[in-house]
């Protein structure tokens, strides 16, 4: 898919894209993570990228969440454009990786104080709370993160993602090494995003995960879509399209 | 969005917080300074050097090397479950998170040597009570520069091969000036000298710690991953 | 033509240059050895004079470069600014270590001592600390882009250590001899031997950019051969 050429009047009607990106491209010294890739996606909806290990699926996600920067291309967040490295950008992100990003000598609570007051969110310790309740971690809020089990650590980190209220939430391979509990939690929190009109992105190398809460899928290979576009087709179908396009790319 | 002055203080309050916790790097910078105080007594002649003319020099060579250990801890303590990128993520100003980490490295420095400068006036026998406002003065002065280049040092020296090797090859050239300084000045003061003799040395203590704070946090931001 | 032609042709052209450079060091010994006059108090050792100082002077030049490299590299994000950084370091930590070296062997017999505390010969020496230690740091970062923003970093802060180190020795005491190019008072060095000193500049600059200009051409080189091994990576 390539995305139309738009300009910033038609970001600022109301139904444009949440989130879209045009012709990213990224290398590493010689090695070329990313080779222009395009999406575009309306609030309530969930991509899902699918690729082999060095597919370019994490640099593409950094590139969004305004960690890296890309060589070409851009990233238009929201109703303007807004500057990597802006402010306003970063606030609208949550992303969830396979590190959890919080402090082992510190207590859930305090993780998410820590980080609620980065991001400026009013009444920080009530919003922790909240964001504790809504993990069912609110038993464990005086813990500290070393003292938790793997699974709950993971669901401690899926609140810290979440508790500014993200427009847009970034998934990188957040079902690794997930017990049963926590990738419950993850599934309904999936659900309940997009219920909420969030938008949302997950990347992962295994089509098992994520493909049913998908409303648009892509397979990324050697740092090209092969194909993006709205869910079309079942899990058998998409297994047999992605066998065949990691083949070819390899 | 919270402001670069507010980003600092709740970074450096839990990076205090954290250090409190486990106390490990405290204690240790502080065990290592009270050794190197003891040995470097007996690395000299007594019956040729007196004390007075070593121990303004044992005092620095052991704050620097106990603030190299405290700098290597400041970033490493992000590498840990990646917690940089949470900080990144955030929509904190960079400069804010510069200044968090070189004041709590400020603060973790600044007790080492707090704690030590009572040891030293014990061990080595010097008079600390007469010349205790001016000698503060001189380590605030002497110590802020060195934290201000070691903070911004050590976010490189962590992402290398070797960093704990790195940090010190990188550091030790920016702290001849400081070091210089604090120690002549040191002596000085110990020695009962007139202010005008120091003058000199407190200007270019001065000048350091604003040229290179300023430049630390103009280029801070290209120490991050992008 | 490819980038990796470019490449290669830039690297002979430089390797001429750098031919051509040393032949003109060649000459400049030719003539301080044999049609400069001997200084009277100084004798023989006087002559390396001729060899310290042109290095001493390209490699702060070198510095001064390196810095003003860096500088631009972080507004302009170029690889070629980062690559002349590196090759400027390297060449400069070359003859910083000249000027380490020829420095002790004159003041021996003229000081009577191999080393001094002087604020020029410090300064050099924390010099090379600085920009070994900013070799040190590329060598020890792997990834292209987060290696040249910490060179650029390290090597605008150096050049700025300098200057607060050479004043720390000042303040500190100083022996050296006084420049005898640029002084206030008009330059002091007989006709002869300044000619001599101002032709060993000029050729010493010739000969440092040749060098330079090689290990750029090299850096470029081998770049130019990754990507090309690359793209037929892709094509396969």
């Amino acid at each position: 898919m390539t995305a139309a050429r738009v300009n910033i009047a038609d970001h600022a009607a109301p139904g444009g894209p949440a989130l879209a990106v045009r012709g990213l491209t990224r290398s590493f010294g010689a090695v070329r993570a990313l080779r222009g890739v395009d999406f575009s996606l309306d609030s309530g909806e969930v991509l899902a990228v699918f690729g082999p290990n060095g597919a370019g699926k994490t640099t593409l996600l950094r590139i969004v969440a305004g960690l890296l920067r890309p060589e070409q291309g851009e990233v238009i967040v929201g109703a303007e454009p807004l500057a990597r490295g802006d402010a306003r950008h970063r606030r609208l992100i949550g992303m969830i990786s396979h590190h959890s990003l919080l402090y082992d000598g510190l207590t859930a609570r305090e993780n998410l104080e820590f980080y609620g007051r980065l991001y400026g969110v009013g009444g920080t310790r009530a919003a922790a709370l909240r964001a504790l309740a809504a993990v069912g971690l609110e038993e464990r809020a005086t813990s500290l993160v070393a003292t938790m089990s793997r699974g709950m650590i993971q669901r401690l980190a899926i609140a810290r993602a979440l508790l500014h209220e993200p427009e847009i939430v970034l998934l990188d391979e957040p079902f690794t090494g997930l017990d049963q509990q926590a990738a419950a939690t993850l599934r309904g929190l999936l659900g309940r995003l997009r219920d909420d009109r969030r938008t949302v992105v997950l990347v992962t190398h295994n089509l098992d995960e994520g493909l049913e809460l998908a409303t648009h899928v892509a397979i990324l290979v050697a740092g090209r879509f092969v194909e993006c576009g709205p869910k079309r087709g079942d899990i058998a179908s998409y297994r047999a399209r992605y066998a065949q396009a990691t083949s070819a790319g390899a | 969005m919270p402001s670069a002055f507010r980003v600092a203080w709740t970074i450096a309050s839990k990076d205090l917080l954290l250090e409190f916790r486990s106390r490990t790097a405290f204690l240790s910078s502080l065990i290592f300074t009270a050794l190197v105080l003891a040995i470097f007594n007996f690395a000299r002649d007594p019956t040729a050097v007196s004390t007075v003319d070593i121990a303004p020099g044992i005092l620095w060579i052991t704050f620097s090397f106990a603030g190299l250990l405290g700098l290597n801890r400041a970033f490493a303590l992000e590498r840990e479950n990646r917690a940089l990128d949470g900080l990144l993520l955030a929509p904190a100003s960079r400069t804010g998170l510069y200044l968090g980490k070189a004041l709590a490295n400020l603060v973790f420095v600044g007790t080492v040597e707090a704690i030590a400068l009572p040891l030293f006036a014990i061990f080595f026998n010097m008079p600390l009570l007469p010349v205790l406002g001016p000698l503060v003065v001189v380590i605030a002065l002497a110590t802020i520069g060195f934290v201000a280049v070691g903070t911004l040092m050590s976010a490189m020296a962590v992402n290398t091969r070797f960093a704990e090797l790195m940090l010190p090859v990188l550091m030790l050239p920016f702290l001849m000036p400081p070091i210089t300084g604090a120690v002549q000045v040191t002596s000085k003061l110990f020695g009962g000298r007139p202010f005008s003799e120091v003058v000199a040395w407190l200007k270019l203590l001065t000048g350091y710690d604003i040229v290179f704070i300023v430049l630390c946090i103009l280029v801070f931001e290209y120490t991050l991953d992008e | 033509m490819t980038p990796t032609q470019n490449a290669e042709r830039a690297l002979r052209r430089s390797a001429f240059f750098m031919g051509l450079g040393l032949l003109l060091v060649a000459a400049v010994y030719v003539r301080a050895l044999r049609f400069t006059p001997l200084e009277a108090t100084q004798g023989p050792a006087q002559k390396i004079f001729y060899l310290h100082v042109p290095s001493a002077w390209v490699a702060f030049l070198a510095f001064g470069l390196v810095g003003v490299c860096s500088a631009l590299y972080l507004f302009l994000k170029d690889v070629r600014l980062d690559r002349a950084a590196a090759s400027l370091a390297e060449v400069g930590v070359v003859f910083t270590t000249v000027v380490l070296v020829t420095g002790p062997i004159w003041a021996k017999p003229i000081w009577g001592a191999w080393w001094t505390w002087d604020a020029r010969l410090t300064s050099t020496l924390f010099l090379w600390f600085i920009y070994f230690g900013y070799l040190v740091l590329r060598s020890a970062v792997q990834e292209p882009g987060r290696r040249a923003r910490y060179s650029a970093v390290l090597g605008i802060l150096g050049s700025l250590l300098v200057p607060f180190i050479h004043v720390s020795v000042l303040l500190f005491r100083t022996l050296h001899p006084k420049a005898v190019v640029l002084n206030p008072s008009g330059p002091t060095l007989p006709g002869s031997m300044l000619a001599t000193l101002l032709f060993a500049l000029a050729v010493f600059t010739v000969f440092f950019f040749s060098l330079v200009a090689h290990r750029y051409a090299q850096a470029t080189l081998a770049e130019a051969r990754d990507a090309a091994r690359e793209e037929a990576d892709d094509a396969r």
